[in-house]
């Protein structure tokens, strides 16, 4: 069924005690725990119906309500409205949002969330295959759903992650998840998203002037020509492939072609079917991303992105959107205005490049997400536009935003009802909802707290 | 070529330290940025030197000490908080700041902090307090600037936690662009760095066959050789007391003993003349420092990360010793595992002394949001979750008579918020070190097209531009300084899958 550990420990918290108000069920669920056999991690059923009242509904892709009322019903946004208009349905269960916020779930676009646990245990640690070109390799299938990061990140708001793998050259295929479910299925959204390929650049890493001994330039360059080359003949080769099957399919008369999964992993991508996300920070790098996917017509999303704004007309006239993941970092060179990275985003804005705020973390720190776009705000992004580049504009970059990214009608209840605005760090979550299921406020880290806050 | 590199990075940086033109004298300086001045206006005749006298007009001062205080002034006079009221008045040579809608608060002190630091773990010995943070300062570190520029004014440079006993340490006030014998922090005590568990037994290491693993490898060890040094400490004392109470008998010919210069220090602590700031994760190893400590008779002045110091408040509470946290830093090895970001909240109502630390020059630029968060994890109030990186590690560091709180008298140590410090909107516009404006976001930006044609002309120099075929590329300012790239304590050989 469904699994949560950490329910019955942190019964004293505020948010369980209101959420126990709710929920005539709270006896079983204690029972469950008991018996050590089986533990509840959401606490209604899929089919529960909520009628949210007296709240500010902050639904981006709109106007604010400010005495809004809206419903939830078969996991998704039924109404939503000022409350004159919009009437509740028989056996819902009311929640009264006086003075409260709803927010849709925050989303980061680019993290490893579930596929690592502890950073120095290598055991641990799903993100990176062997080898250079790893098509195949599919983060949805190595996310834990158990992982701590799970619960502590979602009970801050982020209802929704994009993890991808790292690594090699085609470093394999990101998934949209939500962050419940006792599954990996359970918890997909798109198992998968898009294509992450860490694009070559001369010298690898961080860039060509962060190596610590000067590598030879000329063969600098040629090593990225070269692995360019490879990822350019790996990409033309799947294209023959798709079609070379197709044509087997529509004629079976023609020679059976052969299989190879690493090529099949690849047709939906090079058929410009699904997006490709390139990872890339400087502007030559980002500016050769661009041209690849130019001539390869495949459809691209630039990871990083820290000098994305210099290449901003170039990404606008194709209409390349930019997943930032370096708003926190220290600036990339020693005489970078202090506040390059801080100022990213609001320069794409201006510049009218898509984009939006991600952590780029592994998981432990995705919690930080309203942060980096509460400082990107604080150097000239309007405070609307950082609250949709952690909501609306991850949704539409990974071509969700029919189902998250806001509150509409028949959109999935993924909510935030928090006692402030969400992306400052003093805020509260005070309730939460996934797929319209409620989530208990709790996590490893509540349960800690609960265990060790009145030791004597 | 290394050297070229170094000549073409040190240039670098005194531009951006000073702007345009290359090097100035500290007075040019001062000159300069009172000219160019902080965002309100400065009165254009003056002609303004160090110890000069600024009037922040009408701000939300923020005390620390003592509660917020609405439209209010801040007069800073020779370096010092000269005044704290309304409608306060300042001579004809004053710097005037209008700071209406804007708020003032105490420089925040970075309990744990390696910047500006070229060296930062000596790994070869398991104790090496010979060693001394003071002797590998770089004033030209950026990351000082940026610190500066997200409100910091004070940073206590911790040797790394590679040993059990690590080097002497050294508290700075940031005063970038300044000669580094002017960063010390003046009378601050000196302190030492201990570390316990996962980096002193090196067990994130990879072990090299053939090459003998370095003692201690347990924890067991670890308290092993914290107790050893201490012995020896002990003994070594007794031998100087027996030495000066012969010499006060007035005996002849006396032979002193040999001075040892790793024992030294650790005589100083059991004297109580240097603070032991020790990085810690685990509980146990909490309490078997605390209880060696307790042993030899001296006292922790602050366990440093403490990671699950909240399972055993209360015996850090009886110990006395301070603590001084990450926010919310988890996760990153085992013995983070158990992290929790409500563990200053339990601290603090445990009766501990808690601050925040950066441990990292990133993080050190937005202390302020690492503080606002304690506030959602355990409830603290605003003047709680403030006291949490400007007085209460000042207090860690023994320097809270001068700074840590707007109060008059004490080093005028504070920053110009455009905004509440703990809102993520807010930032910074100005810094000031002892009355003097270190960071100007005014200033910063209007000499950016200088700064910008300055790098264009540095990398059209023949020296700078790249090989036409094969050989080195340019020597162009990199990332970070080659040796230690990576903050000590949170990486320390676990491997950064970012």
């Amino acid at each position: 069924m469904i699994n949560q550990k950490h329910f019955t420990a942190a019964t004293k918290l505020r948010g369980l005690l209101l959420l126990a108000a709710l929920l005539p069920s709270l006896a079983s669920v204690a029972e469950a725990q008991q018996t050590g056999s089986v533990t509840v991690r959401t606490m209604s059923t899929p089919t529960s119906i909520f009628v949210i009242r007296n709240a500010r509904i902050v639904t981006v892709s709109g106007a604010d309500i400010d005495n809004g009322t809206l419903i939830i019903r078969n996991g998704r946004v039924e109404a939503v409205g000022a409350a004159e208009s919009v009437s509740a349905p028989a056996g819902a269960q009311e929640i009264d949002a006086r003075g409260l916020s709803v927010y849709p779930g925050m989303i980061d676009a680019a993290t490893n969330l579930g596929l690592l646990e502890i950073g120095a245990v290598a055991a641990t640690v799903d993100t990176t295959e062997v080898g250079d070109m790893n098509p195949h390799a599919q983060a949805l299938v190595a996310v834990n759903p158990h992982n701590a990061s799970v619960d502590v990140t979602r009970v801050v708001g982020v209802t929704n992650v994009v993890t991808m793998p790292l690594g090699g050259v085609i470093s394999g295929q990101a998934a949209i998840i939500n962050l419940n479910g006792t599954t990996p299925g359970e918890m997909a959204v798109t198992p998968s998203a898009a294509l992450v390929i860490d694009f070559p650049r001369a010298a690898g890493g961080a860039g060509f002037f962060s190596q610590p001994q000067p590598p030879n330039l000329t063969e600098t360059i040629q090593t990225r020509d070269r692995q360019i080359e490879r990822l350019r003949n790996m990409l033309r080769d799947a294209e023959a492939y798709g079609r070379a099957h197709d044509a087997y399919r529509n004629d079976s008369r023609l020679p059976r072609p052969d299989v190879n999964t690493t090529l099949a992993a690849l047709v939906p991508f090079v058929r410009g079917e699904r997006p490709v996300m390139f990872r890339a920070e400087r502007e030559r790098d980002i500016r050769a991303a661009v041209r690849f996917a130019d001539e390869m017509k495949l459809k691209p999303i630039i990871i990083g992105g820290n000098e994305a704004a210099q290449a901003a007309p170039l990404l606008k006239e194709r209409d390349v959107p930019v997943i930032l993941t370096g708003t926190l970092d220290l600036p990339p060179r020693e005489d970078d205005h202090y506040d390059v990275l801080y100022e990213n985003a609001a320069k794409l804005q201006r510049a009218g490049v898509r984009f939006c705020i991600s952590t780029g973390d592994t998981g432990a720190q995705v919690r930080d997400l309203p942060f980096h776009a509460g400082m990107a705000a604080a150097f000239g992004l309007p405070r609307a536009e950082a609250l949709k580049a952690v909501t609306l504009y991850p949704a539409q970059i990974m071509n969700v935003s029919d189902r998250l990214g806001s509150i509409e009608p028949g959109k999935t209840a993924n909510l935030v009802i928090t006692d402030g605005d969400l992306l400052e760090a003093r805020t509260n979550v005070r309730y939460l909802f996934i797929e319209g299921r409620q989530i208990p406020l709790v996590s490893r880290h509540t349960e800690l707290y609960d265990q060790f806050k009145d030791r004597k | 070529m290394m050297g070229q590199t170094i000549r073409l990075m040190t240039m670098m940086v005194l531009m951006v330290a000073i702007g345009a033109g290359g090097v100035e004298t500290a007075a040019q300086n001062q000159r300069s940025g009172a000219q160019s001045g902080v965002r309100g206006g400065v009165s254009s005749n003056q002609q303004r030197v160090a110890a000069g006298e600024t009037l922040i007009r009408n701000a939300t001062v923020l005390t620390v000490s003592r509660g917020t205080l609405p439209n209010t002034d801040v007069l800073l006079r020779d370096g010092k908080i000269a005044a704290v009221g309304q409608n306060l008045k300042a001579g004809d040579a004053a710097r005037v700041i209008d700071a209406t809608g804007k708020f003032v608060m105490p420089g925040i002190v970075d309990a744990h902090s390696h910047s500006m630091m070229d060296a930062v773990n000596e790994l070869t010995l398991s104790v090496t307090s010979m060693a001394r943070i003071q002797d590998v300062l770089n004033p030209t570190d950026v990351d000082l600037y940026r610190a500066l520029a997200g409100g910091v004014t004070a940073l206590n440079l911790l040797h790394g936690s590679g040993n059990a006993i690590g080097g002497q340490n050294t508290v700075v006030k940031i005063k970038y662009g300044r000669p580094v014998a002017e960063f010390i922090f003046p009378g601050a005590p000196p302190g030492i760095k201990f570390a316990l568990g996962e980096n002193p037994k090196r067990s994130n290491v990879t072990v090299v066959p053939g090459r003998p693993r370095r003692y201690p490898a347990t924890r067991m060890g670890v308290a092993e050789v914290i107790r050893d040094a201490f012995t020896r400490a002990r003994d070594y004392q007794r031998g100087w007391d027996e030495h000066r109470a012969a010499a006060k008998r007035g005996d002849k010919n006396l032979i002193p003993p040999r001075r040892d210069l790793q024992l030294e220090p650790l005589v100083e602590i059991l004297e109580g003349k240097r603070l032991v700031h020790a990085h810690c994760y685990r509980a146990d190893e909490i309490l078997m420092l605390l209880s060696i400590a307790d042993e030899f008779g001296f006292k922790i002045k602050t366990l440093q990360h403490v990671l699950e110091g909240y399972k055993v408040a209360k015996e850090i509470a009886r110990h006395g010793a301070g603590a001084s946290l990450f926010a919310d830093n988890w996760a990153y090895k085992v013995e983070a595992y158990d992290a929790i970001p409500y563990a200053a909240a339990i601290l603090m109502r445990a009766g501990v002394n808690v601050s925040l630390n950066s441990d990292s020059d990133e993080r050190a630029r937005r202390l302020n949001i690492e503080a606002a968060k304690m506030m959602k994890y355990g409830g603290l109030s605003e003047e709680e979750a403030l006291k949490l990186i400007t007085i209460n590690p000042a207090m860690q560091l023994g320097v809270e008579a001068r700074v840590g709180s707007i109060e008059v008298g004490k080093d005028a140590d504070l920053a110009i918020w455009n905004g509440h410090p703990l809102s993520v909107y807010s930032r910074v516009d100005a810094t000031f070190v002892d009355g003097e404006v270190f960071f100007d976001r005014e200033q910063d930006i209007t000499r950016r097209p200088t700064l910008e044609r300055e790098r264009q002309q540095l990398e059209q120099l023949e020296a700078n531009r790249p090989p036409p075929q094969g050989g080195a590329p340019p020597s162009v300012p990199r990332e970070r300084r080659p040796a230690y790239g990576h903050d000590d304590d949170v990486w320390d050989g676990g491997d950064d899958h970012r």
